[in-house]
């Protein structure tokens, strides 16, 4: 392979480029700064976006990996540069988002004298990163830029966090890129077991009342037409994550809504009578089992995973499939006998049923004066031809927009699952937008999220990313407020916000606003964002004391799922 | 039968100590990713030994904790998620044959009064290493209650300084398994070309 001279800097363009990056989001800063200048150069063959504040950035690159399955890329420098990405790099780690991460760092000499700027980033990082790794010598960069993509996109993603020291930019190497293709130490997936699959193929074809759980697993292996054909040949309702929402269409017969703390009805209430749960690409977290020790108790439990450290981590599992959804699916579709179970589904069906009668058709159509979140997020199903890709920040609107938004494509939703950020969605939703930018993008987030990276809506301007944003403004943390009114004697304890002009400021920005606070105005509302060229916000007035049920509350079984306070 | 379940929940809840071992790949600040996986579960590591093992570049972990088998399990398997860890296992006390190393300090004074340090050390197959006119320095290897008794004998005659190692271990197995795991898993990547 020829080689050629270049400065550290450069090669880290150079092998960015050679793993096919066309995004980067970042912040220029003091020891970040020779790269930034070989950056200068490739300005035709990448994009680089300059977000407000470096957490911008790494959520706008979540927001980017999210959809389209490739790393998200970050620049930021080093010491408040790089602390400012940990908030993202800790979100990325819990919801299994690839993330490269090039941070830089004071030159070596400095290392650990307390220098202008420097922060251990590679120490802080270490609990939060799937990998990382201090550069200090130029002749490094491009086989280390290679391993940590090969990391962060295989096997179970993970955001990985690379410090150069200013040093190793200017310092000079001999330049070639071979992609990394295997680590002695990391094994990506394991080959699935066909013995496994013989077992857990056995279990589903007795099995009575089996249930399956499907997860951003199946999102990250593109395992969604599999896991299709798995649920049509076997008739088993399916219930979906948090993270798992669109890797299905939500009207398919099988498809009985979402687990979790706030997900419907039948499928918490009816885990615990169901005889087998088939786990797929999910984790088991406590929002989705509630009580750990009365979930699922009379069912065996069948994991498809492809993290061996998730086997038995919360649920003991009677079969451990480890290895990718996509291929473990395939084959157990192959090894089950074609089945349907009718009468179980119709116990689904009843829930849904109670459900809508308690709760949805209120929500959706409600007929008090105040407007709901729900009809907001109905609105806006319909008006995108439930074809967008919804992006939510973390809150009440966040479990609304999950619970209402009818997907019809995969890869459609984009939030802040295990870490629970606010903030989260606004930049977000600009990284999605550029991923997918032939896709209508919406962002749903809360008047107190948006508050904490509100920011971002100059780099959307800057940029002229036709992100539609719509505020469900309660003037309230909706969430803490809801716990406070159920669990804390309704002490609002610091949870109300004097807000300010959204609309004002969005056109300080040069974004295009309205505000809807009455009925009669939000499906022209939703209709004139939708059909605005650019990016639009649009600010609706919620019912200020609004709860999102259905509830499990913290403790409880999923089966003691409530439908009203 | 309701003691039964009772007795078999207990056991599974039980702590022990546990010997973890831990191959890994040479690499700065792997030593912190794997205390993390302790502290982050609030486990307390009771000794920890690194060293290079018998495969050059491969660094051997040895880490004792007290914890349930439960627990002990996981833990393991988030340290063999880190990359940059080959393999981990996990065994108890009976399961290996491990030793600790101690040194003491004691005035030589104490050596010419009576010959009963010099029994001490002759029972427990201590050994001298240096005497000087102030102090001698005693050696013992052995588990940490032999070492501990020694120390507690010993300091009837005031020990000046007291130190003990980390646990090295070895396991009742005729072979490495770290080299059989070696030859399997570049017989596994190859397989993936």
């Amino acid at each position: 392979m020829t080689t050629k001279k270049v400065k550290g800097s450069q090669a880290v363009i150079l092998s960015l480029l050679e793993e096919g990056v066309d995004t980067i989001f970042g912040y220029p800063g003091g020891a970040i700064m020779p790269i930034y200048d070989a950056l200068y150069d490739f300005d035709k063959h990448v994009t680089h976006i300059l977000t407000r504040h470096e957490q911008g950035a790494v959520h706008a690159a979540e927001g980017y990996a999210r959809v389209t399955g490739k790393a998200g890329v970050v620049f930021a420098t080093s010491g408040p540069g790089a602390t400012n990405l940990i908030t993202g790099i800790a979100d990325a780690m819990i919801d299994s988002t690839p993330l490269v991460c090039i941070t830089g760092q004071v030159a070596s000499p400095l290392l650990g004298t307390d220098a202008f700027q420097e922060s251990d980033v590679v120490g802080i990082s270490m609990p939060i990163t799937k990998w990382n790794y201090q550069i200090t010598v130029a002749e490094e960069i491009p086989e280390v830029i290679a391993q940590a993509f090969y990391i962060a996109q295989t096997g179970r993603p993970g955001p990985v966090l690379i410090d150069i020291t200013k040093d190793a930019q200017f310092g000079e190497l001999d330049y070639k890129y071979e992609k990394c293709r295997k680590i002695r130490s990391y094994v990506p997936e394991t080959p699935v077991d066909p013995f496994k699959i013989k077992e857990a193929a056995d279990l589903i074809d007795t099995a009575k009342r089996p249930l399956i759980l499907f997860g951003q697993g199946v999102i990250i292996g593109n395992a969604e037409d599999e896991l299709k054909e798995f649920i049509e040949k076997t008739g088993i309702p399916a219930a979906w994550t948090l993270l798992g929402l669109s890797a299905m269409p939500t009207d398919h017969e099988l498809n009985v809504g979402m687990l979790g703390m706030h997900g419907n009805y039948g499928p918490n209430l009816l885990t615990n009578e169901a005889d087998l749960i088939i786990a797929v690409g999910m984790r088991f977290d406590d929002r989705v089992t509630g009580k750990v020790s009365e979930y699922a108790k009379n069912a065996k439990i069948v994991h498809l995973e492809i993290d061996p450290a998730e086997i038995d981590k919360i649920k003991k599992a009677d079969v451990a499939v480890l290895g990718n959804s996509k291929k473990s699916l395939r084959m157990l579709t192959d090894n089950v006998k074609k089945n349907s179970h009718g009468e179980w589904l119709q116990r689904f069906k009843d829930c849904d049923k109670i459900e809508k009668e308690k709760i949805i058709d209120n929500e959706l159509f409600p007929e008090k004066p105040g407007l709901t979140m729900g009809e907001v997020i109905r609105i806006t199903g319909d008006k995108t031809n439930h074809e967008a890709i919804l992006v939510t920040d973390v809150g009440q609107h966040q479990m609304v927009a999950s619970r209402y938004f009818k997907f019809r494509k995969p890869k459609s939703n984009v939030t802040s699952g295990g870490l629970g950020t606010m903030g989260f969605g606004l930049p977000a939703s600009l990284g999605a937008q550029l991923g997918a930018p032939d896709r209508t993008v919406v962002a749903v987030i809360g008047d107190g999220g948006f508050q904490m990276t509100i920011q971002e809506l100059g780099t959307i301007a800057q940029n002229k990313l036709p992100v539609k944003i719509i505020i469900l403004n309660n003037n309230f943390l909706g969430m803490v407020r809801q716990w406070q009114q159920l669990f804390f004697d309704k002490r609002y304890s610091f949870t109300e916000l004097q807000n300010p002009d959204f609309i004002m400021i969005a056109k300080g920005f040069g974004i295009e606003g309205h505000k809807v606070e009455v009925r009669e105005d939000l499906e022209k509302g939703i209709s004139k964002m939708i059909n605005h060229h650019g990016p639009y916000l649009l600010e609706v007035v919620i019912e200020k004391e609004d709860n999102v049920f259905p509830m499990v509350p913290t403790g409880a079984s999923v089966s003691d799922i409530i439908l009203e306070p | 039968m309701i003691l039964d379940t009772h007795n078999l929940k207990s056991n599974k809840k039980m702590k022990q100590e546990y010997n973890i071992t831990v191959f890994t790949e040479n690499h700065i600040g792997l030593l912190t990713r794997i205390t993390i996986v302790f502290t982050r579960r609030k486990v307390n590591i009771e000794s920890l030994t690194v060293s290079e093992s018998a495969i050059p570049g491969v660094f051997k972990f040895t880490i004792v904790i007290k914890s349930t088998k439960e627990q002990t399990i996981k833990i393991v398997g988030q340290i063999e998620k880190q990359i940059d860890v080959l393999k981990a296992f996990y065994h108890t006390n009976d399961e290996i044959i491990y030793q600790e190393i101690a040194l003491y300090k004691v005035p030589t004074e104490a050596l010419y009064d009576s010959d009963t340090i010099e029994k001490m050390v002759r029972k427990a197959s201590a050994r001298i290493l240096e005497i000087t006119r102030e102090y001698v320095v005693i050696e013992k290897t052995g588990h940490t209650e032999e070492t501990q008794a020694l120390f507690e004998e010993l300091n009837k005659f005031k020990v000046l300084q007291f130190i003990r190692s980390g646990r090295v271990a070895l396991t009742r197995d005729p072979i490495e398994r770290l080299s059989e795991f070696l030859r399997e898993r570049d017989a596994f990547l190859n397989s993936m070309d």
